[in-house]
């Protein structure tokens, strides 16, 4: 698979959140209650849990369109209170749910808002459009002068993505991004967002109630329950030590498969050659392709890394691995 | 057929002043009262009833009404026509700002918009076809309405009318009469036309 280069740009944000709360005050309870969180540059964040627990209300106190009771928030060292609400978001990245493209505008003009709040130069502005385009993989000259009505959901949802990082922001906030769109598009999506988390570097605070996406897309996940973090951990840490018998029974920790899909092919081989192998296999491939080839009769695989073989790998190579993930060093 | 055809031309342009500037401050002031009643649901229901008093009022007796407070002429006219506007006006502002999804303002405060550009880069021009066509409904409803300002001096189309029922004049009333409908479908066809472009636009 060959992909333009992309240039990197900026490394991310660090964030950190401490002691934040807030209470609404109609619902008479709090909907982040005591969230504190470390969060270092480039980090990709999946704040983890069923509607109503306070991701989204958390997620919202980092750009300050929710203005927490107490606590406080830091952007790279410098706390988000004291700076005025639009420069603030104008640095942070913002995508939500419902797209959130302004439907009377172009694709070009929505990619502009913020280059534009921002006073950058037209011609800057028109060359970052194209450029941010051709990085959400969408002919810059086909799609520039249409309106969101015209494209698909999951187009719109990649210029809702494009418009968000236009003025390279250093932390990117995503709320449900791809709730709307359906599964295999959805999947697109989701490698996008990782391809360009790569390629920028950009600190991406995502929110979703779907496990499978967090586990897919985290470096890191934040459960949520009732407005408290229950467990911030890899996802394969999550998956090996549940904290509490919620995140248990909410990540479906026993799940074998699931945690064959976070492990690699070479977190399991045996770096020996393989005696007589039946079959070849990258090593960068997931444990569960890997069960595939068992399913289909397989008894030993080859491992390989870019054509030279670096070992070899058995069901049992297999089995070893699940079992010794639950003696994960933390 | 009239004694002075030139003054059928001046009385209507002086109508369509009337109503021009009836239109422009009636707008003015219900721009701000439709996004108060947007936002604000305990703001929407009391201040629509008052306006829907208002526009149940006979006319003749609002004017009936003014007069001792204002006099014959421009001013009592004004503020009466202004006043019949607001009904439909803010009904519509305030529904077109209504229509508009929670999430336009969310996405537009989320990336840095103000709360000023928002409502005007975003919000507004998303409701403009909704609130055209309260302009269109006002502006037509004013032009008919302006015709009573004949019976307290403030020119228009009126005094033609009234003087040829005075002086059963089936010429005046003639001219009259259809001088002031094709003002009003004048009127109501360039505003459908506006409408249309913006609902082009805007959805």
């Amino acid at each position: 698979m060959t992909q333009a280069p992309v240039p990197r740009e900026k490394t991310g944000a660090r964030v950190s959140a401490r002691n934040v709360i807030v209470t609404y005050a109609e619902a008479d309870r709090r909907a982040v209650d005591d969230v504190s969180l470390e969060v270092t540059g480039g980090e990709l964040i999946v704040l983890l849990g069923p509607s109503g627990c306070g991701k989204s209300t958390f997620l919202r106190t980092i750009n300050r369109l929710v203005v927490p009771d107490s606590g406080t928030i830091e952007v790279d060292g410098s706390n988000v209170a004291g700076q005025t609400p639009e420069a603030l978001r104008r640095g942070i990245g913002y995508v939500i749910q419902a797209v959130g493209l302004f439907p009377h505008m172009t694709v070009g003009r929505n990619i502009s808002i913020v280059p534009e709040l921002l006073g950058w130069e037209r011609a800057r502005i028109a060359a970052r459009v194209d450029q941010l385009l051709a990085l959400v993989q969408l002919d810059p000259a086909r799609y520039r002068e249409r309106l969101p009505r015209e494209l698909s959901g999951g187009e719109q949802q990649r210029v809702g993505v494009a418009r968000a990082v236009a003025a390279e922001p250093r932390v990117l906030l995503m709320d449900e991004p791809f709730g709307a769109v359906d599964a295999i598009v959805r999947t697109a999506l989701q490698d996008e967002t990782l391809r360009i988390h790569r390629a920028l570097g950009t600190t991406i605070f995502f929110v979703t109630h779907d496990v499978d996406e967090a586990l897919r897309m985290a470096d890191r996940i934040v459960v949520m329950s009732a407005g408290k973090i229950v467990q911030a951990d890899s996802p394969l840490h999550i998956l090996a030590r549940p904290a509490t018998p919620y995140v248990e029974q909410l990540m479906d920790t026993k799940d074998a498969v699931r945690r064959l899909q976070l492990m690699l092919v070479s977190d399991a081989m045996v770096p020996s050659g393989a005696q007589a192998p039946d079959g070849t296999i990258e090593s960068t491939r997931t444990l569960r392709e890997a069960l595939s080839f068992f399913l289909e009769g397989k008894q030993r695989l080859a491992v390989t890394r870019d054509g030279a073989t670096l070992g070899s790998l058995s069901f049992d190579d297999v089995r070893h691995a699940v079992a010794a993930l639950d003696g994960v060093p933390r | 057929m009239l004694h002075h055809p030139e003054e059928l031309g001046w009385r209507l342009l002086q109508h369509l002043g009337l109503t021009a500037i009836a239109i422009v401050i009636a707008f003015a002031i219900a721009l701000p009262l439709g996004v108060l009643a947007a936002r604000n649901a305990r703001v929407r229901g009391p201040l629509l009833g008052v306006l829907g008093v208002i526009y149940t009022l006979p006319s003749l007796a609002v004017f009936a009404l003014l007069i001792p407070l204002f006099g014959l002429g421009l001013v009592t006219t004004e503020i009466a026509l202004v006043a019949y506007a607001q009904m439909i006006l803010v009904r519509n502002i305030t529904v077109g700002l209504q229509s508009v999804p929670a999430a336009m303002r969310d996405a537009a405060l989320g990336l840095g918009m103000t709360s000023w550009q928002s409502f005007w880069n975003v919000e507004l021009p998303q409701a403009l076809p909704v609130v055209l066509g309260g302009v269109r409904l006002a502006t037509v409803a004013t032009i008919s309405i302006a015709t009573l300002a004949g019976k307290i001096d403030a020119g228009g189309l009126g005094p033609l009318l009234f003087a040829g029922l005075d002086n059963d004049d089936p010429n005046r009333i003639f001219a009259g009469s259809a001088a002031a409908a094709a003002l009003a479908i004048s009127a109501d066809l360039l505003l459908r036309a506006f409408e249309r472009g913006a609902a082009r636009r805007a959805q």
